[in-house]
């Protein structure tokens, strides 16, 4: 495998900074004055967690930043990674009315920034009154923004919560899945010390089925949640996959934000295989790692690619080539990887359900010659895991819950997040968490022995 | 624990927030839904002599992009009876025992009928009145509203007629638009009031739509002065509320009024002497739903300032409040420019180059021009601290040692005592002495 050359410590921060800068308390002032305070507003509706928004963007107007960062936590937990990781173009930013104006949005994203940094650091008081204790407790398996957000709300329903997380640092995606130059590792750890000083316990290092058994959990705890997320992105399955310098990109991603930029080896030319938001964040990180070419391999079209726009503009910006109707053959190389070989698709007539497939060109085999490859076909679900828990069901790779209560098969345990929903945003595992309290709390009262 | 409860001489209400005598007060359906959402109080919007409303009724003044920063407004008292408002006054009354009802009343200047309404807003259950003595429009061309209450004697005329009948506090809202403030409150003084309501509204003409050539409102092509509300009129307001609250011979609870927005408005007033605070406005504009943002952030301020109820605060502000006169002229500051936030816009430099001393210098540095006062020059008017856009980068500091003091009523003194005419040459031997330097 070729190295691309390290970079300065000053090159890697400056490529690693974050794009999305802070606003000053004028600038946020500013723009909280810009927001309509609609009645209603469409902003709200748009946000999978329903965030009273303009009533916090009021807030902020007013100089009451307690209470704005009161109004966010009361719908969401997690709202630091939200605020920098949301694709808030699809979501509350393009749902502002500016927008059917025909003007800029309010800068929501940010100002939730703004109100939830302002809340960080001036020493997080006690914004909700927790019920009593009642003295059931539920264990939570992962640390990610379902789980986290679970373990919020239980606690101030007055359960016990306890979260086992495998990995020794907690918050999941939030802490490893996120592209640092949208929010560092340390961001997530503040929101989970949030969540820890409201009483949520965290166990780190335990691997549920291997640490500690499905039925221990069971003995211990009233109820169940399960915040697993996914697991590794699918394989290829063509000749080459096990050469060194091909890499799935979660682990990728994972390794890089260890923070610690010049550890990681990226190749000098890169090919990126999948064309989704995590494609995307692996494509940029390489190429702000010192990578000299990152290419971005997909078999369908421009239109047809998964990444939102706001992504798609920062690779392109990053100078990330795009090969669309082209899928990957065979990596080749001896060792290492040394090229990749490809094959030009047309895209079908749309099927019954409106999707192109792509179909190969006869004889418009090609070579790129690259010496790393990042995979990123979709993650596949932990089924050893899901298998581990009696009764639980799944379909189509996810595990089924109500809609309402987010209750499995298996009536003592629930379940959100990536699991339930085969891959997400953040804000939706954050929705999905706080229901599940909900949910538990409903079953476990109506449960009393 | 923060106690946000008070009472406005005799009138309690569980937080200082009530709704004004206005378009939102009008109904019990109103009004109960204010109550629902947490507001401490109502004054009913004036019950009175029968009226018929125009359309249409409102001006909004709107500034840089900013929606009404003022509104006036040529809408009269309740265009709905009498009975039905008192039957639902009683019932609203009823439903909220703990909030603060009180009625806003404006009738025909005759003994016996104000004796009548009041009698009949006392049987409601109300917990006060508020006398409208301030309705600029409309109701003062028949004698009534502004026309009792620009006439000190009228006021205490008509306030007596009230309050000798009346088994409820009694509440005068006063009108700014007089010379004096001080004399309709004196007057109310005088003939018992409880407490005064202040300010309604300011005689205003909104503008004129420079395509059509209509002033705004136009009521089928005629308009005229309305009153004028909303956040622009907050400064006369409170101008208003400090001469009454210092006014040794009035010593009255007050309730405010006059484009209270926000809690910090709301604690700003406070400060000035009132006790409960009324909105409008704001409440027009964006509904009942911001009393979750007055008490929230009004508990949250009292809260880091370690004020534990409204009276920790009341009137805390009013002591500071002195003739021109006892300021003491040897209080030196200067401006002083920040470089490293400096975002080198200039409007430090033209606006007192041309608006006032003329101490700012433009000096080309690195293809700008560095901004720098020379302080020696600066007379401490503040005006480029002011105009700068950056927050926190022009403050103003301190220069004099803080061990003298002089104010222009001791210097006149001193003049007397040493036999001096307060001529500009003995000014100028006195600047001369302190380093004072006009140039």
């Amino acid at each position: 495998m070729n190295l691309a050359d390290k970079l300065t410590q000053e090159e890697y921060k400056k490529n690693f900074e974050e794009l999305v800068s802070p606003f000053t308390n004028n600038s946020a002032v500013t723009e909280a004055n810009r927001c309509l305070y609609c009645y209603d507003s469409p902003c709200m509706k748009a946000c999978p967690t329903h965030i009273d928004i303009s009533t916090f963007i009021k807030k902020i107007a007013t100089g009451n930043l307690i209470g704005s960062a009161k109004t966010i936590f009361y719908s969401n937990w997690i709202a630091l990674t939200c605020a920098k990781s949301c694709p808030v173009e699809d979501l509350c930013e393009g749902a502002c009315v500016y927008v059917e104006k025909g003007e800029k949005p309010i800068e929501i994203g940010r100002l939730q920034r703004f109100a939830i940094d302002e809340y960080f650091s001036s020493g997080m008081p006690k914004l909700f009154n927790s019920k009593p204790k009642n003295g059931k407790s539920v264990g939570i398996i992962g640390s990610g923004p379902a789980s986290l957000a679970c373990g919020a709300e239980l606690s101030l329903l007055g359960y016990d919560a306890h979260i086992y997380e495998s990995n020794e640092v907690p918050g999941g995606l939030s802490t490893w899945g996120i592209a640092p130059y949208k929010m560092s590792k340390a961001d997530s750890l503040k929101e989970v010390e949030m969540i820890k000083g409201l009483g949520v316990s965290i166990q780190t290092g335990v691997t549920v089925g291997e640490t500690i058994s499905v039925e221990e959990l069971f003995d211990k705890h009233d109820a169940l949640f399960i915040g697993i997320g996914l697991g590794e992105s699918g394989r290829l399955s063509i000749t080459g996959e096990d050469l060194e310098g091909v890499i799935g990109a979660l682990k990728f991603i994972e390794n890089v934000k260890e923070e610690n930029w010049s550890s990681v080896n990226v190749g000098g030319h890169v090919a990126v295989i999948g064309a989704g938001n995590t494609s995307i964040d692996a494509a940029t990180e390489a190429k702000r790692l010192g990578a000299e070419e990152v290419m971005i391999v997909y078999r369908r079209s421009e239109s047809e690619m998964p990444a939102n726009d706001w992504e798609y503009r920062l690779a392109k910006d990053d100078g990330i080539i795009f090969r669309f109707l082209t899928s990957p053959i065979e990596i080749i190389g001896n060792k290492s990887v040394e090229g990749i070989k490809c094959i030009k698709n047309k895209l079908s007539e749309p099927d019954k359900q409106g999707r192109k497939k792509p179909v190969p060109i006869p004889n418009s085999e090609f070579e790129i010659p690259v010496d790393m490859v990042i995979y990123a076909l979709g993650q596949q679900p932990k089924l050893k895991f899901i298998n581990s828990i009696p009764d639980l069901k799944i379909e189509n790779n996810k595990v089924l819950v109500n809609n309402g209560t987010f209750q499995t098969s298996n009536p003592k345990v629930f379940a959100g997040g990536d699991c339930i929903n085969g891959g997400k945003e953040v804000v939706n595992a954050a929705y999905d968490g706080k229901q599940a309290a909900h949910g538990i709390d409903k079953y476990l009262l109506s449960n009393k022995d | 624990m923060i106690d946000l409860s008070i009472d406005c001489g005799g009138i309690k209400s569980p937080n200082p927030f009530w709704l004004a005598s206005a378009p939102p007060s009008n109904s019990a359906y109103q009004n109960c839904k204010a109550f629902e959402q947490g507001w401490g109080g109502t004054v009913w919007k004036t019950i009175g002599e029968p009226v018929m409303n125009v359309s249409n009724r409102y001006g909004g003044l709107d500034y840089s992009g900013e929606k009404l920063i003022g509104l006036n407004n040529v809408e009269l008292i309740s265009d709905r009876p009498i009975e039905t408002n008192l039957k639902e006054i009683a019932e609203t009354k009823k439903l909220w025992p703990d909030r603060a009802v009180v009625v806003s009343i404006m009738v025909e200047s005759k003994k016996e009928v104000w004796h009548d309404i009041v009698k009949r807003t006392i049987d409601t259950g109300a917990d006060g009145i508020e006398l409208n003595y301030g309705c600029p429009h409309g109701m003062s061309e028949r004698g009534m509203g502004a026309a009792v209450g620009q006439v000190p004697e009228y006021c205490k005329m008509i306030t007596e007629w009230v309050t000798e009948v009346s088994t409820i506090p009694v509440l005068v809202k006063l009108t700014p638009n007089v010379t004096d403030i001080r004399f309709p409150a004196r007057a109310a003084k005088a003939a018992n009031a409880d407490g005064l309501a202040l300010i309604n509204t300011i005689n205003s003409i909104i503008g004129i739509d420079l395509d059509t050539l209509k002033i705004q409102p136009t009521i089928a092509g005629k308009s005229s002065h309305g009153g004028f509300a909303g956040p622009a009129v907050k400064p006369i307001a409170l101008h208003h509320l400090s001469q009454i609250a210092k006014d040794s011979e009035i010593n009255l609870p007050i309730s405010g009024i006059g484009g209270i927005s926000t809690w910090q408005d709301a604690a700003e007033f406070i400060l000035l002497g009132s006790t409960s605070v009324q909105l409008c406005t704001v409440v027009m504009h964006y509904g009942f739903r911001i009393i979750d943002d007055l008490v929230e952030g009004l508990t949250n301020w009292m809260e880091s300032k370690g004020f534990l109820s409204i009276d920790d605060f009341k009137g805390k502000a009013l002591e500071q409040i002195e003739d021109f006169g006892n300021f003491n002229l040897l209080h030196k500051t200067v401006a002083r420019i920040d470089q490293s936030t400096c975002i080198h816009c200039n409007l430090c430099y033209v606006a007192c180059e041309d608006g006032a001393h003329q101490c700012i210098d433009l000096t080309p540095e690195n293809g700008n021009y560095k901004t720098e006062v020379r302080e020696e020059d600066c007379v401490g008017c503040c005006l480029c601290s002011l105009v700068c856009p950056v927050e926190g980068c022009i403050s103003m500091i301190r220069v004099d040692d803080e061990s003298e003091s002089k104010s222009w009523n001791e210097l006149m003194a001193d003049f007397e005592k040493e036999g001096k005419e307060p001529s500009w040459q003995n000014l100028e031997e006195f600047k001369k002495k302190h380093g004072i330097v006009i140039h």
